[in-house]
């Protein structure tokens, strides 16, 4: 053993070593803490020798696992002591504590980089290690181009080049745009002659990470790795040195095939033949053999070459080799070559045709389900997901089941998931699927999510041919002592609506569904009690003739927990007991499900997504990825399968407005893309109220459209709808409804802009505020900020854009171009063509009204910024209410003008339903924010609402407006409206704009949250240059 | 690629511990914390292959020490191990048949091997000999640079005296 040679570092070591406990060793490295800080601090200063050995201690320390921040400093300013020996520690030291984001890397880039371009060969050594390890992007930026020199200088020698390669690898991580590619491919190529095994190993890793970015440019390369492949493999030319328990490196034949597998094809047939008599070599000549590591190395090489041959999809004779080579490999006792043959049978799986030579191995795949090993139990369970089909879903679904109750925790829940998404979609009869997911709910409810029993009601719902089994399974189910708590809501839901199927066997009448359902009550969460009454309500609707004993004990049930402190249960309670002595009313309302538009399964969706979430692009998933789109195509076909019945009574007629939806819907704030908030909703009330039933169903996808829309209401900017959607969506519109086409609009527009540059916020949220103040930003992207500042003098305003370049660059070819609507008469003055580096212009913009409209103005405007032609379109916020005046009027008046507007065209009144549920004095504001002032006191009833407001425009004369909102406490969501002023058009427009506001719900509704920063002062900048000036001028 | 290096004794007590992909102190030492849990209740005889948070850890036991590399989930598994071998032939031939108590007197010296061996989380060298000549020469650096100071710090010595 020897000794640190440094003997404080030694005793400090020892030292810690016999602390008996953790306490004394805290105690003892608060001790040396303390020293090193007073060192650190001393005003003497340390040698670097002393340095050297505190910043050694710190780095123990830091492993130990304490806080030594205070230290890096330190440690990073040895990297530009002059000698060596202090050099090495302060480089060593910075990689081991520090990652790339800490500031204090910045300081040292000078230093390293002068260690780099210099000529001392070990400091270059030292610099090139810690910036491989460590460097970020900023060092990406500045050493690039002198690493890259050091690789390919003739003067260095390896030890240098080597290291050189590796930390442009890093470099080119963290910034690709370092590498410039045209310059670098060559290069690249002539760097795979290296005759040193060192730099060439180095340098195919390089390749490896250039070529997983873009192939095209690298197909010098290509024949360069076969020859590399070829010389190993022939052992041609190897150093002793280089070879491995006999393996003539097996690292870098592993390299070199990765490489390959990232361009596409090999299309020179004689490069073709050489690497597969290299690949067919490998696969036939690696033998199992005694000594462990020349076994791993020489399977390490293998397993590459599989996958290589199976991304060249080479002959059908050679993938059949690889998979009897798989299928030995999963039945060795060597468990690391099980794990990797069930890994790389996965794999295979991507590969067409080889399926049915996979499936030959299912008995020995499922023993490795067993296997003590849950690293080869996970392989396993992910190889039977994978290879499953409808051929042969019933026996490994019932394989993972039976394993379910022997399984470990930590796979439970992946292994629920997996059996019930395969029990989905490979199903060979709906009566088995039903089995399925209620067995798997009996074995492991605890690891059963909502979504697998949210799923199997859907089913049951759409298919009345498995209503009364589903109903009879349940009741079986419910027999069994004690049952796991989403057992009994998923029977409860479906004995409520289906008993009655069962009415005439032993056991079911209505009464003793209700009494054996009522027993689990005491054991249930109060997230299920809701749905035991449901059940109740509904087994008392299907008892007829009524059945008062039973009636009795459910009205009681309801009475007690009528009390309830849970909301949702007492509201349930209250209203099915109101609801129940309806008689034979309650027919209608309790009446079935209706069946559920067909969407998408969330789990199937939840397991899609899981699967396309990778940052990485490694040769293998890149290939997954595209297989991705055939496995989507292989589940939508699933009647060609062989599970007709399934699908076909799956895809249902669509009901159009399930209440459900409806519900989720307003709940979510989004009733503005749902158009069928607008018109009169027939369905009574308490409908809605079952409809919660379903809430969390119906939430997971209201039906096709829609739910399209209303991801794009949400976050315009998450997705881009393809014009499909549009196309989708535009009846609807047609239905006379202006919110929708404005909507449409918005998208449309907001597509237009996505194209090019991403804008920053929320293009919508931005108008809507700027319809409610005078100042704010209007739209911003990476390279321009748009403000605005705008005047409004009765119908004449004046509007002024700030056009703020945010690059160092120049933005050229500006153009603005106003679209105004026929009701604005706009003229704009002069946008410069150029908008200089960080300067800001101003455009100031006339407009007058003519006359009253709702049309919104919309602006043109575009730019090229480096090659990119950015395009926006852009909506003005000259709306109507800029143009109204608020005005307060005495009771006199109001009743006298209101009395004289006797009736249409000139006094307009609507029923509106579906309105965002506001309290009066949040619609004051709303309305107060519109320049509408609300004259409190004028109407007796305290749940009214006037307001008056004058509206100038050229046509009309300065026109009285006045409006009545009379709303209905017990329904926020609708009210009606009466608007009167002097103008039929006038009056028509204003109410269809008060209308817009409270059912579209605008975003600036809300208080304009993190208001925009007020368009900024004119940048200095900008006065100096002539367009700005000019602008300015005019 | 490989994201972080493990050296951790059987105790669960760190070695030596090298970051390839950027963790801060916190997210470290919940690695170290979680990572041990799961590798050392392993039992001998099963894989050397663990699936943790959606990467894979290579690990292989020592005598007392587990080394454990973290590789993204498509890396070579096999290859990964036996560049643990390589690693610890090195320390072995560095330190004369190596142990426990070499690694944590002379951790440093572990650091400098590991540079050696692996930048930017892959393999910079595979020959020994390479390895080997590098590190001795940076010895003999180092000791040069000692002898120098230390006969000037003499010779100041003298003359002060």
């Amino acid at each position: 053993m020897a000794l640190s040679g440094m003997r404080g570092l030694s005793v400090f070591i020892s030292d810690i070593r016999n602390c008996p406990n953790k306490e004394q060793e805290r105690l003892r490295v608060d001790k040396e803490l303390g020293n090193i800080r007073t060192r650190f601090k001393s005003e003497k200063g340390l040698t670097h020798y002393e340095k050297k050995k505190y910043v050694w201690k710190m780095l123990y320390i830091h492993m130990l696992g304490y806080d030594v921040d205070f230290g890096h400093m330190e440690a990073v300013s040895l990297i530009s002591a002059p000698k060596y020996p202090e050099k090495q520690v302060g480089y060593i030291v910075t990689s081991s504590l520090l990652n790339e984001n800490h500031d204090f890397l910045r300081l040292a880039i000078n230093t390293v980089r002068n260690d780099i371009i210099g000529r001392n060969e070990t400091f270059q050594c030292l610099a090139l290690t810690m910036v491989g390890n460590i460097g970020g992007r900023e060092f990406s930026e500045s050493l690039a181009p002198d690493v890259q020199k050091l690789l390919i200088s003739s003067s260095c020698r390896p030890l240098v080049r080597k290291k050189a390669a590796l930390c442009l690898l890093r470099l080119y991580r963290k910034n690709p745009d370092v590498v410039n590619i045209d310059g670098w491919a060559d290069r690249m190529a002539q760097l795979l002659d290296e005759r040193d095994l060192g730099v060439l190993t180095s340098s195919t890793s390089l390749l490896v990470a250039l070529v997983s970015n873009n192939h095209e440019a690298y197909w010098s390369c290509l024949p360069k790795c076969v020859k590399i492949l070829e010389r190993l493999a022939r052992n041609q030319d190897i150093p002793q040195e280089y070879t491995y328990y006999g393996i003539p490196s097996p690292w870098l034949q592993v390299k070199a095939m990765r490489a390959l597998q990232y361009f596409p094809t090999i299309e020179d047939p004689n490069i073709r033949r050489s690497l597969f008599e290299v690949l067919q070599r490998i696969l036939m000549g690696t033998d199992v053999v005694k000594n462990v590591n020349k076994n791993n190395a020489s399977h390490a090489v293998l397993f590459e070459a599989l996958a290589l041959v199976m991304h060249l999809d080479a002959e059908k004779e050679m993938m059949s080799q690889c998979v009897a080579l798989l299928g030995k490999f999963i039945a060795v006792r060597e468990p690391n070559i099980r794990y990797l043959g069930l890994e790389n049978m996965s794999r295979m799986l991507m590969v067409t045709d080889v399926h049915d030579s996979i499936k030959r191995h299912q008995a020995q795949i499922i023993t490795s389900l067993k296997d003590p090993d849950i690293s080869i139990r996970r392989r396993a369970l992910d190889l039977l997901y994978g290879m499953c089909d409808v051929s042969n879903a019933k026996d490994i679904v019932e394989e993972l089941l039976q394993y379910l109750s022997a399984a470990d925790f930590a796979m439970r829940e992946e292994l629920s998931l997996k059996a019930a998404i395969l029990a989905e979609k490979f199903a060979p009869d709906l009566s088995w699927y039903v089995d399925v997911i209620l067995q798997l709910i009996d074995k492991a409810g605890d690891f059963v999510s909502d979504d697998i029993w949210f799923r199997v009601v859907q089913f049951v719902t759409n298919n009345e041919d498995l209503q009364p089994y589903a109903a009879a399974k349940a009741r079986e189910y419910l027999d069994k002592p004690a049952i796991h708590e989403t057992m009994v809501k998923v029977s409860a839901y479906l004995l409520g609506e289906y008993s009655h199927l069962l009415a005439r066997r032993p056991g079911c009448s209505p009464k003793e569904i209700f009494s054996v359902i009522h027993e689990k009550l005491p054991t249930v969460s109060t997230t299920t009690i809701p749905i035991l009454l449901s059940t109740y309500a509904k087994i008392l609707m299907h008892t007829q003739p009524a059945d008062p004993e039973l009636q009795k004990i459910v009205w009681a049930i309801f009475n007690k927990y009528e009390s309830c402190i849970d909301v949702e249960i007492q509201q349930r309670a209250v209203e099915y007991f109101a609801l129940s002595k309806k008689g034979a009313a309650l027919m209608d309302i309790l009446a079935e499900m209706p069946k559920f538009p067909e969407r998408q399964s969330a789990l199937l969706k939840k397991a899609e997504d899981a699967e396309v979430d990778s940052a990485e692009q490694s040769a293998i998933k890149l290939r997954a990825q595209q297989q991705m789109s055939n496995a989507l195509v292989v589940t939508d076909q699933r009647p060609a399968n062989g599970a007709p019945q399934t699908v076909g009574e799956l895809s249902l007629v669509k009901i159009p407005s399930m209440s459900g939806d409806q519900h989720a819907s307003t709940d979510q704030g989004l009733s503005q893309a749902n158009g069928t908030l607008t018109t009169v909703d027939p369905q009574p009330a308490s409908v809605d109220l079952l409809g919660d039933l379903l809430g969390p169903l119906a939430i997971e996808g209201p039906p096709g459209a829609a739910v399209q829309f209303e991801l794009n209401a949400v976050s315009g900017l998450e997705g881009v709808p393809s014009s499909a959607d549009y196309a989708a969506i535009v009846p609807v519109g047609e239905q006379t409804n202006t919110v929708q086409l404005m909507n449409l609009l918005e998208h449309v527009l907001m597509y237009n802009a996505m194209l090019f540059k991403q804008p920053i916020g929320n293009i919508n949220e931005r108008f809507y505020a700027l319809c409610l103040k005078d100042s704010g930003v209007l739209y911003e992207d990476p390279n321009i900020q748009i403000g605005i500042k705008a005047e409004w003098r009765a119908h004449q305003g004046r509007l002024v854009l700030f056009l703020g370049n945010k690059n160092t660059s120049p933005l050229v070819s500006v153009q603005a171009l106003i679209l105004p609507p026929v009701h604005l008469k706009i003229e704009l003055s002069l946008v410069p063509e150029t908008i200089p580096p960080r300067a800001q212009v101003q455009c100031p913009l006339e407009l007058m009204n003519l006359h009253p409209s709702r049309d919104v103005a919309v602006l043109e405007f575009s730019y090229k910024f480096g090659t990119n032609m950015v395009n926006v379109k852009l909506r003005l916020p000259a709306v109507l209410n800029k143009f109204l005046q608020p005005i307060s009027v005495s009771a006199e008046e109001f009743f006298l003008q209101w009395r004289s507007l006797s009736g249409p065209p000139l006094k307009l009144q609507e029923v509106v339903r579906g309105v965002k549920p506001l309290s009066l004095t949040e619609m004051t504001s709303l309305f107060n924010s519109f320049r509408l002032t609300v004259c409190p006191g004028l109407d007796p009833n305290p749940n009214n609402l006037v307001a008056s407001t004058t509206f100038y425009s050229e046509s009309t004369r300065p026109m009285l407006c006045l409006i009545r909102i009379e709303t209905d406490p017990a329904d926020l969501t609708q009210l009606r409206m009466t608007v009167a002023s002097g103008d039929p058009t006038l009056t028509f427009e204003l109410k269809e704009f008060i209308k817009e506001q409270l059912v579209s719900i605008p975003t600036a509704s809300r208080p304009p949250a993190p208001a925009p920063p007020a368009a900024q002062p004119t940048n200095p900048a900008a006065l100096t240059d002539p367009g700005a000036l000019l602008a300015g001028l005019l | 690629m490989i994201q972080f290096v493990l050296l951790i004794s059987r105790q669960g007590k760190v070695r030596l511990t090298k970051w390839y992909s950027p963790y801060t102190q916190k997210e470290r030492s919940k690695v170290i914390r979680e990572l041990s849990g799961v590798i050392l209740t392993r039992g001998p005889k099963l894989c050397n292959f663990v699936e943790w948070r959606g990467l894979k850890v290579v690990y292989k036991r020592y005598a007392s020490l587990y080394f454990c590399m973290c590789i993204d989930q498509d890396d070579n598994e096999l290859e990964v191990l036996e560049i643990i071998h390589h690693f610890v032939e090195i320390l072995d031939r560095y330190f004369g048949s190596v142990c426990e108590l070499d690694l944590i007197f002379n951790f440093h010296k572990a650091y400098y091997v590991l540079d050696e061996i692996l930048i930017a989380g892959e393999l910079q060298e595979s020959s020994k000999k390479t390895v080997a000549r590098l590190i001795a020469a940076q010895d003999s650096l180092v000791e040069t640079a000692k002898e120098q100071a230390s006969s000037i710090s003499n010779i100041i010595a003298q003359a002060t005296k």
